[in-house]
């Protein structure tokens, strides 16, 4: 099937009429986090600095690659047939709930995804079980909706034996944290080349309101009328203790932040951890309003990049690091500047710890986003791949009749 | 037996099979010393069965009667089909080896015990309340005391060991005692050593100077009124080597790969008995295949599935409660219509059970032991060589039917040897692969691939792997329509599917052989076995029919799962229905259902497989009830 015999009159996957969270972007070219301060002068004397970014492995090969910004329309260039986020979405009616927070996760995967690669059919989407994990049948590609917790274990395997396949993870909180953690952490120390997006709404959804490894003590729900005694775990950190390679955050209502987010974990070589704050506006609705609501968003996030010192809040606000402890101050009032803030350093592990763990259910401080640790570290496919050719080289291709015979053999005549 | 001329001063006698037993502690080296006496059996061109008997414990306390390690080994001149029922030489290493095997041995057997580990000490950790070398309770054997600690020593005094290291090598004089008493080519028990210690030369000397020490030991003593011959058995004609039925498993799926050109992908979890399978396919990566050790049983099941998923061939091993961890997995695979195979080297059950212990107690959850109707082929091997013709055709099928496919084998198949012939690779049968692409497969009216429309014959559904252009789709455990493949939950779509894949299983009889009956074609009774009692039936019938008039016949299923189309027919041909398993009976009530027949259940539930002699008393008793 060729890109112009796709079923025609698909509407692309979006949000529905009256949902609550911002449609897709219009702007195309990659965004930086939004309202985040710039004024980045040259680091003064007190700043932390950033070592050199850790080198990068070069961009990955032919699926990986940047085919240009994404077009609106069919079309060819260069004579290469130029994929649109139409061809990623599939005839299936899209059935999450009106305003739930898939759907942006949705539209913003359907928009990227044609910028970074130009064999669709390369691309393969594994997901568990639970309301996001339906995300494979609404993308026009290879996909599998495995078993619960499992996607892990079954994107290894397909990995593992097929490296040049684009492959991604879809999973939630209970998915990946409850039923599938043990898989989860797995994957992330193996370093598995392939992205996972972990939609964490705090809640179970498709089982209708149960409390999450991810909610927050004290949670009420159908399963905690008198709340729930069940301490949360953080998944960014629970995923740098994994010794994940690549660790990122956004959130469902900030579209360019979550493209962006998907391009760098794209990029990465290994497992990209990326988690997406996605309301569940049945059960647990305004879960992030904090953190995603214009009238609070400035005062409780702050966008970490790389080389920039931690601001928020318009400016007004920065993070200091006080020996091992992170400190909000205050950049109005003529005593602190930004030369006091702690400059960004992705590939520093110490730093990414103490930012996800320590700007975490706190109300003093903000709530961290952004690319927060990367670290080139071989891949285990590309590992499982070099052995074996390594092997092949040193023995031979295998010879099945000389290996049938290896050792003592007599001969009966 | 006869007496013949022979270069020592013992004279020797030539008999027709003889059964040996290594006993000792789990820290003696039994398994090691069992496995040489073994291979230089082969060589000496017998035919051969082994029981290896060992405990879970790596290294239990010394001397306890748990802690015992056993290695039984039958070989004769002519066809061995089991282990043996009563031994005929047990090499003691201890009081507490003495007491757990005294009851295997003969009237009239031999017992070599080390003399050496008869102190009170001993006894007292065998529960001996008296010492058996000295209380008269081993009257009716022939016992050689021998001081195998103390010769050991001074074999090695010019040694720089420790006592420990030199009391380590005294089953080198075992095995030097017993490959002289046999009449046994000691050079390849040399050779082995040679190579095994190649990186330490005193240790390597050491065990050389042991070994012969012990094969001459028994000319000198004049303990022994004589030696032993038994003559080359008359096996086919072909070359032969011994193998284990684990690393016969092991060759037969790297023979699937390379008769299918498909990679395969082998995930797993270090259990016992299975993993051997990992230790030897992970040697094997010149053939493309990859072996993944994942972190738990059920990542292994899902690695080989999302393999599978990508066009490889999706292969996991493990025993009975690692099947029970991947059941979902499986039902994954049923729905998905994804080639699996997964092997199950079954042990001692339910729960963690006896893990070192031969079972076959996991037939119904291999068939039915699933969530929903997910029917899946079973199939069985019968002997350790066997094991390579099951797992290439478990390969076979799994990939034709686009199923999820279980293979039995079980601990006394995975680690028992025996000689085999190897087989011609160009003999196997074909393993014909095909992938859909955007030429052949199945589509709709606009162009959309149809993963669900089926092989008019076999059923199956087209494999389309993620890579191939237009052929975009996805699948997953939900309900699917039975074209579209999309989500479906259409009632009536429903039956159809379950009924479907019910019906593609079920559809495999076509292409299955007809049924082999050994021994008798008709008659007073039909045993009917599966699995690795194939030789204690093999050895029961030959015998009965021997010994009287009795018309008894054997049928040993590979397939449990479905069953040939033509057992019924064959059950009617005989009096009486007998089902030997090592189980509670578990064939059985699948027969009995199936055919609507009286079938007589012999069960055993001891971890240990048959001896024939129990199969015989049970055609008999049978035979009797059906007149």
């Amino acid at each position: 099937m060729s890109d112009d015999q796709k079923p025609k009159g698909v509407k692309p996957a979006g949000l529905p009429t009256g949902a609550k969270p911002a449609g897709p972007p219009k702007a195309a070219k990659p965004a930086g986090p939004p309202k985040a301060a710039k004024p980045a002068g040259p680091p003064g004397a007190k700043a932390v600095k950033p070592p050199a970014r850790p080198a990068l492995r070069p961009p990955k090969p032919p699926t990986a690659r940047v085919v240009g910004a994404p077009a609106e329309g069919d079309g060819e260039a260069h004579g290469l047939p130029v994929l649109t986020r139409k061809d990623f979405a599939t005839p299936a009616d899209v059935r999450w709930c009106p305003g739930c927070g898939d759907y942006a996760v949705l539209a913003a995967v359907q928009r990227v995804l044609p910028e970074l690669t130009e064999k669709k059919e390369d691309v393969v989407f594994i997901s568990g079980i639970g309301c996001s994990s339906r995300f494979p049948y609404y993308m026009n590609t290879y996909g599998m909706h495995s078993i619960h917790g499992r996607a892990p274990t079954v994107a290894t395997g397909l990995k593992s034996s097929r490296p040049e396949l684009d492959v991604w993870v879809i999973t939630g909180d209970g998915d990946a944290l409850s039923i599938g953690a043990g898989h989860f952490a797995h994957m992330l120390r193996r370093n598995v080349d392939l992205q996972v997006i972990l939609f964490n709404n705090q809640i179970y959804g498709l089982t209708k309101g149960q409390y999450s490894p991810t909610s927050e003590v004290g949670k009420v729900t159908k399963s905690s009328p008198y709340g729930s005694l069940d301490h949360p775990f953080n998944p960014a950190a629970l995923a740098l203790g994994a010794d994940a390679s690549f660790v990122a955050r956004t959130m469902d209502r900030d579209p360019k932040h979550m493209q962006a987010m998907l391009r760098r974990a794209h990029a990465h070589r290994g497992t990209a951890f990326v988690e997406v704050y996605q309301n569940c506006n049945i059960f647990n609705d305004g879960a992030f309003f904090d953190f995603t609501e214009k009238d609070s968003k400035p005062e409780r996030t702050v966008f970490v990049e790389h080389g920039q010192p931690l601001v928020y809040d318009d400016g007004t606000k920065g993070i200091m690091l006080d020996g091992v402890t992170l400190r909000s101050v205050n950049l109005d009032d003529g005593n602190r500047s930004t030369d006091d803030c702690l400059v960004w350093d992705e590939g520093d592990k110490t730093l990414a710890f103490l930012v996800i763990q320590q700007l975490f259910w706190n109300d003093a401080l903000p709530r961290p986003f952004g690319v927060f640790y990367i670290e080139d570290r071989p891949a285990y496919d590309a590992m499982l791949q070099e052995q074996v050719e390594a092997v092949t080289e040193k023995k031979g291709e295998g010879d099945l009749r000389a290996l049938l015979h290896a050792g003592a053999t007599w001969t009966i005549s | 037996m006869s007496d013949t001329a022979s270069p020592t001063t013992t004279p020797t006698r030539t008999l027709p099979e003889v059964t040996v037993l290594f006993a000792g502690d789990s820290g003696d080296g039994m398994q090691l010393t069992g496995g040489q006496f073994s291979h230089a059996t082969a060589l000496a061109r017998n035919d051969l069965a082994t029981l290896p008997d060992f405990p879970a414990e790596i290294r239990a306390p010394a001397g306890t009667l748990y802690g015992v390690s056993a290695f039984q080994l039958h070989f004769g001149e002519r066809a061995i089909h089991t282990p043996g029922d009563e031994v005929d030489l047990l090499v003691a290493m201890n009081a507490a080896a003495l007491k757990v095997n005294l009851g295997r041995v003969r009237s009239g057997g031999t017992i070599i015990v080390n003399r050496n580990s008869f102190a009170q000490r001993d006894l007292d950790l065998a529960s001996y309340e008296s010492n058996p070398l000295e209380d008269g309770s081993l009257e009716g054997y022939d016992v050689v005391e021998v001081e195998l600690t103390k010769l050991t020593r001074e074999a090695l005094a010019d040694f720089d060991l420790s006592t420990k290291d030199t009391d380590r090598s005294k089953n080198m004089f075992a095995l030097g005692l017993a490959l002289w008493m046999y009449t046994r080519p000691i050079e390849p028990a040399r050779e082995w050593i040679r190579g095994k210690f190649a990186t330490n030369e005193t240790i390597r000397d050491a065990n050389l100077t042991v070994l012969n020490k012990g094969y001459h030991y028994g000319d000198i003593t004049e303990a022994f009124a004589a030696r032993y011959e038994v003559p080359p058995a008359k096996l086919d004609p072909g070359v032969y080597r011994t193998i284990k039925g684990n690393d016969a498993l092991a060759l037969g799926l790297v023979a699937a790969t390379v008769k299918s050109g498909l990679k395969i992908f082998y995930g797993t979890y270090p259990i016992t008995p299975a993993s051997d399978l990992l230790h030897a396919l992970s040697r094997y990566k010149e053939f493309g295949l990859r072996t993944f050790q994942a972190e738990d049983e059920i990542a292994a099941v899902g690695s080989a599935l999302g393999a599978s998923f990508g066009g490889g061939l999706g292969v996991t091993a493990t025993s009975g409660p690692g099947v029970a961890l991947k059941t979902e997995f499986i039902g994954l695979a049923t729905m998905t219509e994804l080639p699996l195979v997964v092997i199950d080297v079954q042990r001692a059950g339910p729960s963690t059970g006896m893990p070192t212990k031969t079972e076959q107690s996991d037939l119904m959850m291999a068939i039915y032991g699933r969530n929903g109707e997910a029917p899946a082929p079973v199939l069985a091997a019968k002997t350790p060589g066997d094991c390579f013709e099951a797992a290439y055709e478990a390969a076979r099928i799994a990939v034709k039917y686009m199923t999820p496919v279980l293979l039995l084998s079980d601990g006394y198949l995975g680690n028992g040897s025996e000689p085999w012939r190897i087989p011609d690779p160009d003999a196997l049968p074909d393993f014909p692969v095909h992938f859909a692409d955007s030429e052949d497969a199945p589509t709709d009216e606009d162009g959309t691939f149809l993963p669900y429309v089926r092989d008019a014959e076999t059923l199956a559904r087209p494999w389309a792997k993620p890579g191939t252009p237009a052929l975009e789709h996805r699948l997953g455990g939900l309900e699917k329509d039975e074209r579209t493949g999309g989500v479906s939950y259409d009632p009536e779509n429903h039956q159809r599917m379950t009924v479907l894949r019910a019906e593609k299983i079920a559809g495999i009889t076509r292409e299955l052989p007809p049924l082999e009956v050994e021994g008798d074609d008709n008659g007073e009774v039909l045993v009917i076995g599966w699995g690795s009692t194939y030789g204690a039936i093999k050895a029961a019938v030959n015998h009965i029919r021997d010994e009287s008039d009795l018309r008894v016949g054997h049928v040993h299923l590979r397939w449990l799962n479905p069953l040939p189309a033509d057992l019924g027919e064959v059950i009617e041909r005989f009096g009486r229905v007998l089902v030997p398993e090592l189980n509670h009976g578990q064939l059985v009530r699948l027969l009995r259902e199936r055919y609507l027949i009286p079938a007589v259940s012999l069960p055993k539930i001891q971890g240990l497989p048959f001896k024939a002699s129990e199969i015989q008393d049970a055609i008999r008793a049978a035979a009797s009830n059906a007149n």
